[in-house]
């Protein structure tokens, strides 16, 4: 079955002419003919026709892509009511970069409804199951994209990172998944959450995959003024580069109360793998790291109010009118917003406005602005002296669905562990290093300094090479 | 009780770049609705905005011409509000730390020199055109104009009069022009001027509670509106009534103000710094390059022309008025000619021929020598005065060259005494009375026979040669 397989593998194959493109999507629907039903993964399903040029790099392997990256083919809705049918008028930057290396877009993943969440259960087209156990969260924000990955339903994909959305879902779904660098890979045609802490990444089967695509889609363009203008490196070759030597830090202050035993224990023992194959361990000490979730619930929410605030009927996207009275036009932003946005959406718009409106502005977003920077100086000074940190992805493995959902405080510590780095604006990725009691995948995130993608690669694929958590599949119960 | 007024205008300039601020659309004005946009300036999701160099330099250039503190670091905010003219439902501003702070003009009043005080100078993004059909139950949109890089420039409240903003506004707009950064056109709304107006007793100083005024199209619209609403507030104030302060718009049909908006409704605009937008530093060079292309300024240019031309005040202004003129006035003066008389031939004949056609000083086909040949022309005695005045209205609506135009209309002026004879025979024998008059003493009289001479020569003769020729006649006849 070509659809288990990594892209590197397909790519192999491919160009010892050992099978074909149409072989991979034939294999790929089938599978998810026999699982999407369950899973529901996809919120726009595979629907390509698109020709491929045989002699580019990809040779049209196909990838699977988040509702919220814009594709001028497909509907790209952020699992929304208000973008219902949107179908945008141009590629996003990385799409453009992945067609022009010849993939194949395979359809858009469901999502937490823009982004917002951590288990995949706030899209308008309703909830994705774990491919591990049908009754639980992939994770979110990007679980679509992750259950896909994991159910062999698309052989790899993109995501988008607020606070985790990559990384969360990558670890409770047993893959990898990748946060560049703030600046790393363009934003242009991410239709943006939190425009100071969204980044798109990869979220592959293994390290070597999430390698070759940020190899694809890293790079400065010059339509995203805050995409940075550093050479890529080429991250393939950071994975041939030996562990040994690297110097990487442990903060105590993610090792805490509200850490599952199961994780914990993983944690340990893929900190003393590392040891073996010749990294350092020292304990450092991250004081800012219990505003981390404060700080984010802050300024995401302020950014997310004024970038959705364009989703009003006016142009495109749902819009509702009512009956003529006296004031229509705030009557068609009242209805169209009112049903088009969801509970969690209106909840994080209305936050967002308040922290930002005069008289509430200095105490929580100015603040929320200046700890942030504290954050960072935190990260700052730890890699002064280490290549890396090493922590957990996620706290607790993927929990049931429904569990979290009408407790939004809880579901905000999911990412207690992810939102940091995009506070602070470095790379970080997860990779699968245990199971739980209950076979549920464990996740282990490491972080490195800003455009040390490098460190990450060769501190993550050494683990994977040297383990077999990513060979582990699940047995999906269909 | 006698009041003073306190007025502080808020001007807006389009700054005259090829594209827009933030994509690559083009700003020319007037073109098809909706044909000049893209998903950056229709604020489509996922697009991203990347700022026009451009504008930033011609805005820096504004702000130094403007006497304002160099600033070394500058970011743009969002400025958040609803309406279907702003597709982002935000607006691309500046908030805390505008391009130009703490500038000042300086107005030439009746007896002294004034300075008004620029508070701050930022740069932000058009909006939209609304046009309302009447009789419909819908509007439509024109994103046009959507993102054409407009200059702010707000003074403090440091004017006095009507009079004073008048000749504020036209020293503001001279400036701009002489930068090259805008037409600053009224009726094309590449300039647009609010002013906030309010009354306070003599020697008081407390300001009176204030009103916006808006909605005037000419220099002349902002006279008089501020003049009607000095009246206005008067009236109210010395019944003992109290001002509201609100947004008020002139009506130029009716020449009054009417209430628009109470302060009750104004906007939280929610200002936030814009994460799309990286802050800007600017460096030394930067700002001394930009100072180098900063040209001679209207009030340079006016020291010069008085103190190197021997033009008065007066007669310097009109020529300053206008850049293309002053450098036509500058070619013709290179090429030998006194100033003061190629000022004439500008104040009055050209100038007069401007204002009937209507058109700008860079469409005449006048070549500064050919002006010059003219006026030779006549210093050679070759032509007279009046008769000049007619080639040059030929050389005008014509297009020809000196030369050419004095060809054409067969204008070569008569200095041949022997032909000159026969016409002041005549002119003495048709006019005994005159003779007479001029014999019994009265001088002036010589001035009609001359004044025949030309009549019958059709401005051809040279009036001094005639004037010598009459009077040596008459001295004979005695």
């Amino acid at each position: 079955m070509l659809n288990t397989k990594t892209a590197h593998e397909l790519i192999d194959l491919l160009n010892k002419g050992q099978i074909t493109q149409n072989e991979i999507l034939s294999d790929l629907k089938s599978q998810i003919k026999k699982t999407e039903p369950k899973i529901k993964a996809y919120a726009h399903a595979p629907n390509n026709s698109e020709p491929v040029n045989k002699d580019s790099f990809l040779k049209g392997i196909p990838i699977a892509i988040k509702d919220n990256i814009c594709t001028k083919e497909a509907l790209t809705t952020c699992s929304s009511h208000i973008l219902d049918g949107f179908i945008p008028p141009y590629d996003a930057t990385v799409i453009e970069r992945l067609k022009e290396k010849g993939a194949v877009i395979f359809g858009k993943t469901n999502m937490d409804e823009f982004a917002f969440g951590s288990s995949c259960e706030t899209s308008f087209y309703g909830p994705t199951r774990n491919p591990w156990d049908l009754k639980r969260v992939p994770g979110g924000s990007s679980g679509g994209s992750a259950a896909a990955v994991a159910a062999d339903e698309a052989i790899w994909a993109l995501g988008s990172d607020t606070g985790g959305s990559i990384r969360q879902p990558a670890a409770l779904c047993g893959i990898v998944g990748l946060k560049p660098t703030y600046g790393r890979v363009s934003r242009y045609g991410l239709i943006a959450f939190a425009s100071s802490l969204d980044q798109i990444g990869p979220i592959t089967k293994d390290v070597y995959d999430a390698a070759l695509l940020l190899n694809i889609i890293a790079g400065h363009d010059e339509r995203d003024s805050t995409s940075v203008d550093i050479k890529a490196d080429d991250y393939l070759s950071c994975l041939k580069k030996d562990v040994k030597g690297l110097k990487i830090a442990l903060p105590k202050e993610y090792f805490i109360k509200g850490l599952d035993k199961d994780v914990e224990a993983a944690i340990k023992e893929a900190k003393n793998k590392l040891e073996k194959l010749g990294a350092t361990f020292k304990e450092v000490s991250l004081p800012h790291t219990k505003y981390a979730v404060a700080v984010y619930y802050i300024l995401a929410t302020a950014e997310a109010s004024s970038n959705l605030a364009r989703f009003d009927g006016v142009q495109y996207g749902l819009r509702c009118t009512g009956a003529k009275d006296a004031n229509p036009m705030i009557t068609m932003y009242k209805q169209t917003r009112g049903k088009g946005f969801g509970s969690e959406a209106k909840r994080r718009i209305i936050l967002g406005t308040y922290v930002l409106s005069s008289g509430y502005y200095d105490a929580y977003y100015l603040r929320a602005l200046k700890v942030r920077s504290l954050i960072k100086k935190d990260f700052d000074d730890v890699f002064k002296e280490f290549d890396c940190v090493l922590t957990p992805t996620s706290p607790t493995a993927a929990f049931k669905i429904g569990e979290r959902l009408d407790d939004p405080l809880s579901m905000y510590l999911s990412d207690i562990y992810t939102i940091s780095a995009n506070l602070a604006g470095i790379p970080a990725i997860s990779l699968p290093c245990g199971l739980t009691k209950d076979k549920l995948p464990i996740g282990l995130q490491i972080l490195s300094g800003p455009f040390k993608e490098e460190n990450l690669f060769r501190a993550a694929y050494a683990f994977e090479q040297n383990t077999d958590w990513h060979k582990i599949k699940p047995d999906i119960k269909v | 009780m006698e009041f003073e007024t306190v007025i502080g205008l808020e001007v807006h300039v389009h700054l005259k770049t090829e594209t827009k601020a933030f994509c690559g659309c083009s700003t020319e004005f007037g073109n098809e609705p909706n044909t000049q946009t893209c998903p950056v300036c229709l604020g489509f999701p996922g697009s991203l905005p990347v700022l026009n160099e451009k504008a930033l330099e011609y805005s820096v250039k504004v702000a130094l011409a403007l006497n304002c503190k160099a600033q070394e670091f500058i970011k743009f905010d969002r400025k958040n509000y609803f309406y279907p003219d702003l597709p982002k439902n935000y607006q691309i501003s500046q908030y805390d730390m505008p391009i130009g702070l703490d500038g000042f003009i300086e107005i030439d009043l009746e007896n002294a020199k004034k300075k008004i005080r620029i508070k701050r100078v930022h740069l932000e993004e058009d909006a939209g055109k609304l046009i309302h059909k009447e009789d419909s139950d819908y509007s439509l949109v024109d994103y046009n104009r959507c993102g054409i890089p407009l200059l702010e420039i707000v003074s403090e409240p440091d004017i006095n009069s009507p009079l004073e903003a008048f000749e504020y506004l036209k020293n503001l707009k001279l400036i701009i022009q002489y930068l090259g950064v805008s037409d600053c056109d009224m009726e094309e709304g590449s300039l647009r001027c609010d002013a906030n107006i309010s009354l306070r007793p003599k020697g008081e100083e407390a300001l009176g509670t204030k009103t916006e005024l808006k909605n005037m199209n000419s220099f002349k619209g902002v006279r008089l509106a501020l003049d009607y609403e000095i009246k206005r507030q008067q009236g109210l104030l010395g019944k003992g009534h109290k001002i509201t302060q609100e947004t008020r718009l002139w009506d130029e049909d009716k020449q009054l103000t009417s209430s628009m908006r109470s302060k009750e409704e104004a906007h939280d605009y929610r200002y936030f710094p814009d994460p799309d937008l990286v802050p800007f530093t600017f460096s030394k060079e930067f700002i001394e390059r930009l100072k180098k292309e900063i040209p001679e300024l209207p009030k340079d240019r006016e020291e010069r022309y008085t103190g190197n031309f021997n033009l008065s005040p007066k007669e310097a202004e009109v020529i300053i008025q206008d850049k293309d003129l002053c450098v036509f006035f500058e070619k013709c003066v290179g090429l030998g000619i006194e100033p003061k008389k190629i000022y004439n031939w500008i104040s009055g004949p050209l100038l007069a021929y401007i204002n009937e056609t209507g058109k700008q000083v860079k469409e005449i086909k006048l070549e500064p020598q050919e002006l010059v040949e003219l006026i030779k022309n006549v210093d050679d005695g070759k032509l007279s005065n009046l008769a000049a005045k007619g080639v040059f209205s030929v050389m005008l609506y014509e297009g020809t060259t000196a030369g050419e135009a004095i060809k054409k209309s067969g204008l070569t002026q008569i200095s041949d005494e022997k032909e000159l004879e026969e016409i002041v025979k005549k002119v003495i024998k048709e006019n005994p009375n005159s003779v007479n008059d001029f014999l019994s003493g009265k001088e002036n009289a010589i001035m009609f026979l001359v004044g025949q001479a030309m009549k019958l020569s059709k401005g051809k003769a040279n009036p001094k040669v005639v004037k010598d020729i009459i009077l040596r006649r008459l001295k004979n006849v005695s």
